[in-house]
């Protein structure tokens, strides 16, 4: 052991190079592939702007317009590639202003590694200018986190923070390095970290828990899938198809596992949760097989939980042993990555097919399309559906584009009318339901896959979150493509307040600014859209731009979302209307 | 809606390594879900450079599994358990500070009789006795001291021995 660590340190001191911390962090940033990074600067972190500013033409520094902004974009751009987001930020309000971004990464398991200033070390817990205690903050909602006071850890530290965000499930690591780590200087030389010892990144699988799971399978009539976000961290989407076509599986999703599996699947059968397909919500209640794919149970996607699915049998395919009868008592869980467990079991299944079970899914569909989807894409009204305009979308991209979806009504239209192709196609903010979201998230995906195009859905609200971000547009010419679905609305609240408030409308009513000058001042080719036959020659431009494009479509002001499953009602009581 | 099963107490052991800050990372996640910590000790474990958490609290069993699934998952969590008052030997410390003009009173050294506790200072204005012992011996020790009026009470969270093997050396050999 002792000879071990002996070999190791050699080995590390083989070419050490005498560098200032800040020099040190950039560095690291380099070993670990990252060219592509988002921030703001201030006081506690200039160093390191100093560095970056050195290094311009190897890691490449988006400054964005706040720094919600930037950890959002960086969260775009994890999403879309799967590799770690990059955000650094000043001390103080720099920090705490990654603050909603770091707890929307942690709870939709994104990987993002932040780098903070903090004041000198001899201030620390003096009440120093912009002096805040981000480590504590953070603590909740963070993968996991880190002071660095002197130089001589950056590389260790940075290296862990990289494996910890990326490896098993992912999540936010934040480290806070003082002004006067950043200042000092020490023999640089870098390991990459392969192991924390108190850490199991992946849980072993228990073959038998496999065979147990596959007799399951293998005996239900009616089975049901439903696959998460976990499937596409796991890249595992080729697994789950072969797995549910050998074994003839009807599958939902979940909003997050959306684009793992081709909308237009033949055993694709929509999406679950409170405003999801009205088969997948009512069948959950009629399987005697349900089976979890990389998701969590999230209470949006169970209703309530003391009417849900109790007729199945649980079997839940998970990384996270947390997760495991958190929500949902499982009858076999099946624990490791996706996409070794999901290889493991399939040579176990029975070639089947369930035409009967499948058939209730399609009956179920006509019902939600008579009631619902009809009028949404074929509407008899005068005034625009949000349906429609994502219909329109799908066809003029083929279901090629990346969506960015913001919070509120026409994130659930998105995520239910949206037509997915390719995986990693559909990027929202799922867990946590950050406004503003989108814009920022929509500019980093842009960077992140440059070659597809990236469309960002958001509602009148939201875009006045993080519309200062047109200005990150402007300076890096990113060719995002903004529709704004304008309701002159908070419409999701509304909507409650029209359904259990009794159509008192507090506070949700927009005075919306001129949106075509505003997106026109920041140099982006605008246009709006209020009359249906103006659509798809607006969306048309929108696509066939090279530019970045804003496109406003006014929407008729009072439309609901439905299906829907009211809080505290069973996924079976899901209502039409 | 919280299913309402019986409350228990239970004993949860961290084990950690010893980093600034877990305290906080640990609490945050009882904090979360609402549950108050009855008492807690920290200090270094039987193995080299690893900490060791106990938490004391009241919850029903169904709660305390998934906590410890929670803060098992925190990255410099290396294990966690909980265990029922059966499972355990567990202990208190408690001192009390009263004026010397009780020192000769008959009564007071009857009940340090009973109670196991013993006088550990003496000065000429107050004395301190010492305590090792269940919560409530202390508790009953504690409600025949008050009416004497205690100038200062302090006692310790648990600390407590499980009887089933905690396999913690093994998993860090694993890990190594
Ligand atoms: C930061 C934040 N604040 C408040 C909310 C609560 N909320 C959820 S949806 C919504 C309304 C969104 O309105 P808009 O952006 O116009 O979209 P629409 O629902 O009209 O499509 C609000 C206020 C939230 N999700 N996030």
């Amino acid at each position: 052991m002792e000879t071990l660590k002996k070999e190791i340190k050699e080995k590390k001191s083989s070419k050490p190079v005498r560098v200032a911390g800040a020099e040190a962090v950039i560095k690291c940033l380099l070993e670990e592939g990252v060219h592509l990074a988002y921030g703001y600067p201030g006081g506690a972190i200039m160093p390191v702007y100093d560095e970056l500013y050195k290094y311009k033409d190897k890691l490449h520094h988006v400054l964005t317009r706040h720094e919600q902004g930037a950890i959002h974009a960086a969260q775009g751009f994890a999403r879309v590639t799967g590799n770690t987001g990059v955000v650094f930020a000043t001390s103080g309000p720099g920090a705490t202003n990654l603050v909603t971004g770091i707890a929307d990464a942690q709870i939709d398991s994104t990987p993002l590694v932040c780098i903070t200033g903090q004041v000198a070390s001899h201030l620390l817990g003096s009440d120093a200018f912009q002096e805040t205690d981000i480590v504590g903050i953070s603590t909740p909602v963070t993968k996991w986190n880190y002071q660095i006071t002197k130089a001589s850890e950056i590389p260790e530290v940075i290296a862990k923070a990289f494996y910890i965000a990326k490896s098993g499930r992912p999540g936010p690591v934040l480290i806070d390095i003082t002004k006067d780590a950043q200042f000092e200087e020490f023999d640089f030389s870098y390991k990459k970290c392969e192991n924390v010892r108190s850490y199991r990144a992946v849980p072993e699988t228990d073959i038998t828990q496999i065979e147990a799971a596959a007799k399951l399978i293998n005996s239900a009539k009616k089975p049901f899938v439903i696959f998460g976000q976990g499937v596409i961290i796991g890249a595992a989407e080729k697994e789950l198809k072969t797995f549910i076509e050998k074994a003839g599986i009807p599958s939902a999703s979940t909003a997050l596992g959306l684009s793992a599996l081709k909308t237009k699947h033949p055993l694709h059968v929509g999406m679950v949760g409170m405003h999801g397909n009205y088969a997948p919500n009512v069948l959950t209640n009629e399987c005697d097989v349900l089976i979890a794919i990389g998701m969590r149970f999230d209470d949006r996607v169970t209703g309530n939980l003391s009417t849900y699915a109790k007729q199945a049998k649980v079997v839940h395919f998970e990384i996270d042993p947390a997760e495991i009868d958190k929500n949902v008592k499982t009858t076999v869980a099946v624990l490791g990555d996706v996409k070794d467990t999901l290889t493991k079991i399939t040579p176990l299944i029975q070639q089947n097919s369930h035409p009967h079970w499948l058939d209730q899914f399609h009956k179920l569909y006509k019902k939600e399309e008579e009631a619902v989807i009809n009028n949404q894409l074929n509407p008899t009204k005068e005034g625009l559906t949000m349906g429609e305009v994502l219909h329109t979308i799908n066809s003029q991209t083929n279901g090629e584009a990346v969506i960015v979806s913001d919070v509120g009504q026409h994130q659930m239209f998105a995520c239910r009318y949206a037509n997915f192709e390719q995986t990693r196609s559909n990027v929202t903010s799922g867990g946590l339901g950050t406004m503003g979201f989108a814009l920022p998230a929509a500019i980093g995906a842009k960077m992140g896959v440059p070659n597809r195009e990236v469309i960002a859905v958001i509602g009148d609200g939201g875009y006045q979150m993080t519309i200062q971000e047109l200005g990150t547009i402007l300076q890096t010419k990113a060719a995002v493509k903004i529709v704004v679905l304008n309701n002159s609305f908070l419409g999701m609240v509304r909507q409650w307040q029209e359904l259990f408030f009794d159509r008192r409308y507090a506070s949700t009513v927009m005075t919306n600014p001129d949106f075509i000058k505003i997106a026109e001042g920041y140099g982006i080719e605008a246009v709006r859209v209020s009359e249906r036959k103006n659509l798809s020659n607006a969306i048309e431009k929108m696509v066939a731009s090279t530019e970045a494009f804003f496109l406003e479509v006014v929407i008729e002001k009072e439309d609901n979302v439905f299906p829907m499953v009211p809080t505290g009602a069973s996924v079976s009581d899901i209502r039409l209307c | 809606m919280l299913i309402m099963e019986d409350k228990q107490k239970f004993t949860v052991s961290v084990y950690t390594e010893n980093n600034i800050g877990l305290l906080n990372r640990l609490s945050a996640i009882f904090l979360k879900r609402h549950i108050n910590i009855e008492s807690m000790t920290v200090c270094e474990s039987e193995i080299d450079h690893v900490h060791r958490f106990t938490f004391v609290v009241e919850v029903p069993e169904e709660q305390i599994r998934k906590v410890v699934g929670q803060l098992e998952k925190q990255i410099e969590v290396i294990r966690a358990f909980y265990h029922t008052e059966e499972e355990i030997i567990y202990q208190e410390t408690a001192m009390f500070k009263l004026s010397t003009a009780y020192l000769y009173d008959e009564k007071i050294q009857n009940k340090l009789k009973l109670r196991r506790a013993h006088i550990v200072t003496i000065t000429t204005s107050f004395f301190i006795i010492e305590t090792t012992g269940l919560k409530e011996d202390i508790d009953r020790l504690y409600e025949k001291l008050k009416p004497y009026g205690l100038l200062q009470f302090v006692r310790s969270g648990r600390i407590a021995i499980t009887r089933p093997k905690m396999a913690i050396s093994e998993l860090l050999q694993e890990f190594n």
